[in-house]
């Protein structure tokens, strides 16, 4: 019920996708150290994920060109797991040579999202990432997949909470041990998120479900607090809150893993991240890209 | 606009403090007229509430000094209210004078914010006010009660809420109509807004509560989020987000009244304004004061250049 002011998950696992989703939509591109000192001071941090890059062409994007070197130049912290993103089975392929122990692949609930982004329909998108999974099941690699546009589309609109659940359904039932949707451009509100969600969980154990959202709109607190209140216990973000909007010049994209564990420390929501230790390591990547952060904890924590 | 979301208030009242606390915790003096401009432009919105000024010593607070002209210059527009801040009687007298129909006290739920901030403590500071609203009530002006630091405080740090309680019993018993409670810091959660509320709640009828939310650590419409769900229906919020935080150099400070406005309409609850016009007022105030603005809503709308 949104009207609840809880009760809330006793713990939350955080999805960092700094090195991977904010940096890929960072104009800057990174060099190769820098990601990698990124990724092992995030290990540092108490954090058990960390997307670390992905194996797509370098053509489409440049800034994850260095997929390989990336992933076999990090600390692999026992514990922590390091997913990359393949949108093919060329790229599971080459990630699995590189080393990799898990990985991400993405759908959409938009059908004009899907042709922009990636060429060709939901369905053809689904067809190869069957491929993916079946190559992923014979090498025991899990695989998670996200779902984005779930709260809107930059082409479409509105998107109905009822194709969430298709698409998120046909993705779990091929073997992705969890979904993550995406509130793609943040335009989603607490609203919007818990008619979703309740949706997508008649077809998918809320266990198995993770929410991954946007700030553009300033919603994405709110928005994960509601998932919360709904049973949600995985919540992606990205340190400093890396990674702007690609549809709206200007704005803000990823909701910032410090801003998230401020407020579910506040909560008492057990997520083993060392707070002071993740600022820092925004602070790193900050001044790598010679950029401010887009944390409002950490914007308040200097005192300059 | 979505259906009402269930449990939820189905109207909630926006006091838009832009004009006021927004402008004084800014740092450029803005010209009397600008702050005219602002506040007429805000009364077209829909809002049913626009904080005007402060009938504070300009000696304190110098972007406040031109309460009187303010007051006298702006329009004033059938079924909006507009209070202004009035510390003491003399500054009652002052705004009454100048034609004020609605003035606010400030207290604070922290013995050490009282002090540093209006340099007495809490119980001195009540005498103040009781002066205040007994003049009030003799001449019919409702009184707003603001009590700062309820979720923590700049220098004593934890707050706890029985205080919060306790103060906001005094200001209520006195005869404020509302009291809004200010997370003056930003350091809230929905965590301990909860707890916070849960203790006034039992002193003070809902209907008579109000948040005042700081964004300063991003928290602030998850902490609104919270006090709408536990059925508090007035929310403070501040047009571009104006007014940075005072203990956190180059920190944010008031919540962003589009971003709130965004919130709200997707929740399906009606505030009977009009996000367009705010976000216009916004731009206008944000262009005066050469400054960006602190809504995300309004950089992702000019941006885009739709409106969701």
């Amino acid at each position: 019920q949104v009207s609840s002011a809880g009760p809330y998950p006793r713990r939350v696992k955080v999805v960092e996708v700094g090195p991977r989703d904010g940096l890929q939509n960072e104009k800057n591109v990174v060099p190769t150290p820098v990601k990698i000192s990124l990724i092992n001071m995030l290990s540092e941090t108490g954090l058990q994920v960390i997307e670390a890059t992905s194996f797509v062409s370098p053509k489409w994007v440049p800034q994850m060109a260095d997929h390989t070197e990336v992933l076999q130049g990090i600390t692999k912290v026992p514990g922590i797991s390091y997913p990359v993103l393949t949108p093919n089975l060329k790229g599971f392929q080459a990630a699995v040579a590189a080393g990799a122990k898990e990985v991400s692949i993405f759908g959409a609930a938009s059908e004009q999202f899907t042709k922009k982004n990636i060429n060709c329909s939901i369905e053809e998108s689904l067809e190869r990432f069957n491929e993916v999974m079946a190559a992923a099941r014979a090498a025991n690699i899990p695989v998670r997949g996200y779902v984005s546009c779930v709260l809107g589309c930059p082409y479409e609109g509105k998107i109905s909470a009822a194709k969430v659940a298709e698409v998120s359904k046909k993705m779990y039932s091929m073997g992705c041990y969890e979904i993550s949707l995406g509130d793609t451009i943040g335009v989603g509100t607490p609203g919007s998120m818990k008619e979703m969600l309740s949706t997508v969980m008649k077809e998918v154990p809320v266990g198995a479900l993770a929410v991954h959202c946007h700030d553009t709109y300033g919603q994405a607190l709110a928005n994960i607090l509601v998932a919360l209140q709904m049973g949600v216990s995985v919540v992606d973000a990205s340190v400093a809150g890396l990674g702007g909007c690609p549809y709206a010049q200007g704005a803000s994209g990823n909701v910032a893993t410090e801003d998230l564990v401020y407020m579910l420390n506040g909560l008492g929501i057990h997520t083993g991240v060392d707070l002071q230790k993740l600022v820092d390591t925004g602070t790193f990547i900050c001044n790598a890209l010679n950029r401010r952060t887009n944390s409002k904890v950490s914007q308040a924590s200097c005192r300059l | 606009q979505e259906p009402q979301a269930s449990g939820l208030p189905e109207y909630i009242k926006i006091v838009e403090v832009g004009p006021r606390d927004g402008l004084q915790n800014e740092k450029v003096i803005v010209p009397t007229d600008i702050k005219i401009e602002l506040i007429n432009r805000l009364s077209k919105t829909g809002l049913p509430v626009v904080e005007v000024t402060s009938f504070v010593s300009s000696k304190w607070v110098p972007q406040m000094a031109d309460h009187k002209e303010v007051m006298r210059g702006i329009e004033r527009h059938p079924g909006v209210q507009y209070p202004v801040l009035t510390p003491n009687l003399q500054g009652f007298h002052s705004a009454i004078a100048a034609g004020a129909t609605e003035v606010s006290v400030f207290g604070a739920a922290s013995e050490s914010f009282s002090k540093m901030n209006i340099n007495c403590s809490i119980e001195e500071s009540i005498e103040k006010f009781e002066e205040v609203a007994k003049s009030a009530r003799n001449m019919n002006i409702p009184v707003r009660g603001y009590v700062s630091c309820a979720l923590g405080c700049p220098y004593e740090g934890n707050i706890i809420p029985a205080k919060v309680a306790e103060v906001s019993k005094r200001l209520y018993s006195m005869g404020c109509y509302e009291i809004s409670l200010g997370d003056t810091i930003g350091v809230g959660t929905p965590g301990s807004m909860k707890k916070m509320l849960e203790a006034v709640m039992k002193e003070i009828p809902l209907s008579a509560l109000a948040v005042h939310c700081h964004d300063t650590y991003g928290q602030a419409l998850a902490n609104i989020l919270t006090a709408i769900q536990m059925g508090v229906s007035v929310v403070d919020s501040s047009v571009s987000g104006l007014g940075g935080c005072p203990y956190a150099k180059g920190a944010t400070g008031n919540v962003a009244t589009e971003d709130v406005i965004y919130m709200l309409n997707g929740l399906g609850i009606n505030t009977g304004v009009n996000l367009y016009a705010v976000m216009e007022a916004g731009n206008f105030i944000c262009t005066a004061l050469n400054k960006k603005t602190n809504s995300k809503v309004a950089q992702a709308s000019f941006s885009t250049g739709t409106v969701n």
